[in-house]
């Protein structure tokens, strides 16, 4: 099991050094402040549509925008708890737990993440077991410093020792890069966004919002219609280069680039679901944990609509790294 | 002309101060992650008597195997200095790997929780050694590039920064081996 390559210097072509995460960090932390941006902008948008909506029917209407300043605080909150709570809030709906330190698999677990946590040069990430069968794995947190990472027990149960520092490697190389901030934030306002478009249908469909002017009505069909698709577009667009880049970092530091290839080989080949994601988490997954048809094919279509790149091609690439390309 | 020449010289300052604070908190990494290589060594350190006293029983006729882990655990502790602790080090991996195969051939200690765990122990510790001396030996090239690039080597120079020795184990060329020490079951 010991890496059968020479290992860094010679054949795996590596890609500068891992410190350069600050370039990627503060990428990062303009995309995430940009996303939050855009987020309260759609939701005050939204807000004010609604009450213009609402204006026309009660005609006189009242003299505050109640509904725009209710969509505003819901934004506003749900922006502050997705920055501070928000890996919390994630690792909660995945059911995931605190590793027993009486099993040996989980001190294992433990010690590769120690083991990865130096090769980065950063804090070791808190660890969590996801009990279920699908293999996976995900990591979350706003800075490295509040980094969390989960595993499944069935991702525990397939690998063996290097394979798991592939894996490790790869979330490791989220939280590096501070993709854990940025797609924790997707997660949680686009989850946020589904709720109030649905709770804004819902006020549209009222018997009197027949009577409202035609226009603004097409106007707020369109935004309840498009902040659904928009986030979730968006939420893939964010993930997929990440996942290439991820692998790539996660070469650079266990310079052994057949672990995670074998491992996403066995994560591939995982067919149950991962009953615990949900809508609002999968795309933080190293492998999407619906296996869907779509993912595993090449294309623009595909492209646009998986939020992960095809695993066949991420292996390919890992592969061609040990031929020295 | 004057204003124009003083808003120079002060931002001329201010590069001047980001670059020696830049190469400042580089040192400290570079100091930092030597540190961490340490720590590791002495974990290897206290985990091999324990090692050799739960597999002593067992393995009655592996004595010599045994002894040679011992000495060279003795020489790697008692070794001062970057080349002889290096060269210490390196000869215990070795001899460690030795015992390992011939464990192989002892089918109660694998079924042994204790001797599982401490194998387990043992071969984190290798990786960490070897992932923090692949650390290290980043950060000191971060830091000695730093230095030699103009204009940061002008600060170097002036300030007297030095540039830091790589980790340089006979093992570095051949790339280092990631280690597996686990039982084959």
């Amino acid at each position: 099991m010991n890496a059968p390559i020479s290992a860094g210097t010679t054949s795996v072509r590596v890609l500068g050094t891992p410190l350069d995460f600050h370039t990627r960090q503060r990428l990062n932390r303009r995309r995430s402040f940009w996303l939050l941006a855009v987020f309260l902008g759609g939701f005050v948008t939204l807000g004010l549509g609604l009450d213009a909506v609402w204006t026309g029917i009660s005609s006189g209407g009242w003299p505050l925008p109640v509904i725009t300043l209710i969509a505003g605080s819901i934004a506003t909150v749900l922006s502050v708890v997705g920055y501070f709570r928000g890996a919390e809030m994630v690792m909660g709906s995945l059911h995931a737990r605190p590793l027993d330190p009486h099993n040996a698999d989980h001190r294992q677990l433990q010690n590769v993440v120690t083991e990865i946590a130096l090769a980065a040069g950063l804090p070791p990430p808190c660890v969590y077991i996801i009990p279920d069968p699908s293999p996976n794995a995900l990591a979350s947190g706003r800075d490295p410093e509040h980094g969390v990472m989960a595993v499944t027990q069935g991702l525990l149960n397939v690998v063996d020792r290097a394979e798991l520092q592939g894996v490790v490697a790869h979330e490791m190389a989220h939280i590096g890069n501070r993709d854990t901030l940025t797609m924790t934030l997707v997660g949680i306002l686009f989850g946020g966004a589904l709720m109030l478009s649905d709770w804004a249908r819902r006020v549209l469909f009222l018997d009197r919002g027949r009577k409202s002017h035609p226009l603004l009505f097409i106007l707020v069909i369109l935004l309840v219609a498009v902040t659904p698709l928009l986030s979730r577009l968006l939420a893939m667009a964010v993930s997929r280069q990440r996942e290439y880049l991820a692998d790539a970092t996660a070469v650079q530091f266990t310079r052994n680039p057949l672990g995670l290839a074998s491992a996403l080989e066995k994560i591939g080949a995982g067919t149950s679901p991962l009953r615990s994601a949900t809508r609002g988490t999968a795309h933080l997954f190293i492998s999407n944990p619906w296996t869907r048809r779509i993912d595993q094919r090449d294309g623009a279509l595909a492209d646009l609509l998986s939020s992960h790149p095809p695993l066949r091609q991420r292996i390919a690439i890992l592969r061609a790294m040990v031929r020295g390309g | 002309m004057g204003t124009i020449l003083l808003l120079l010289l002060l931002a001329a300052l201010a590069a001047a101060v980001f670059v020696y604070n830049s190469l400042v908190s580089l040192r400290n990494r570079v100091q930092n992650s030597w540190k961490q290589i340490d720590v590791q060594l002495k974990r290897r350190h206290d985990l091999i008597p324990n090692l050799v006293d739960t597999v002593k029983g067992a393995m009655e006729y592996e004595r010599d195997t045994l002894q040679q882990v011992i000495d060279a655990r003795a020489r790697a502790v008692a070794a001062t200095g970057a080349r002889d602790s290096g060269a210490a080090e390196s000869t215990l991996t070795h001899s460690l790997g030795r015992l390992f195969a011939v464990m192989e051939n002892y089918p109660a200690l694998k079924a042994n929780e204790n001797v599982l765990r401490l194998q387990e122990e043992l071969t984190t510790t290798e990786n960490q050694l070897a992932f923090a001396r692949q650390y290290y030996n980043d950060v000191v090239m971060q830091f000695n590039t730093r230095q030699q690039i103009f204009p940061a080597n002008l600060i170097a120079g002036f300030f007297n920064f030095q540039p830091s020795e790589y980790f340089a184990g006979e093992e570095q060329d051949r790339g280092m081996p990631r280690v597996d020490l686990t039982l084959r079951t």
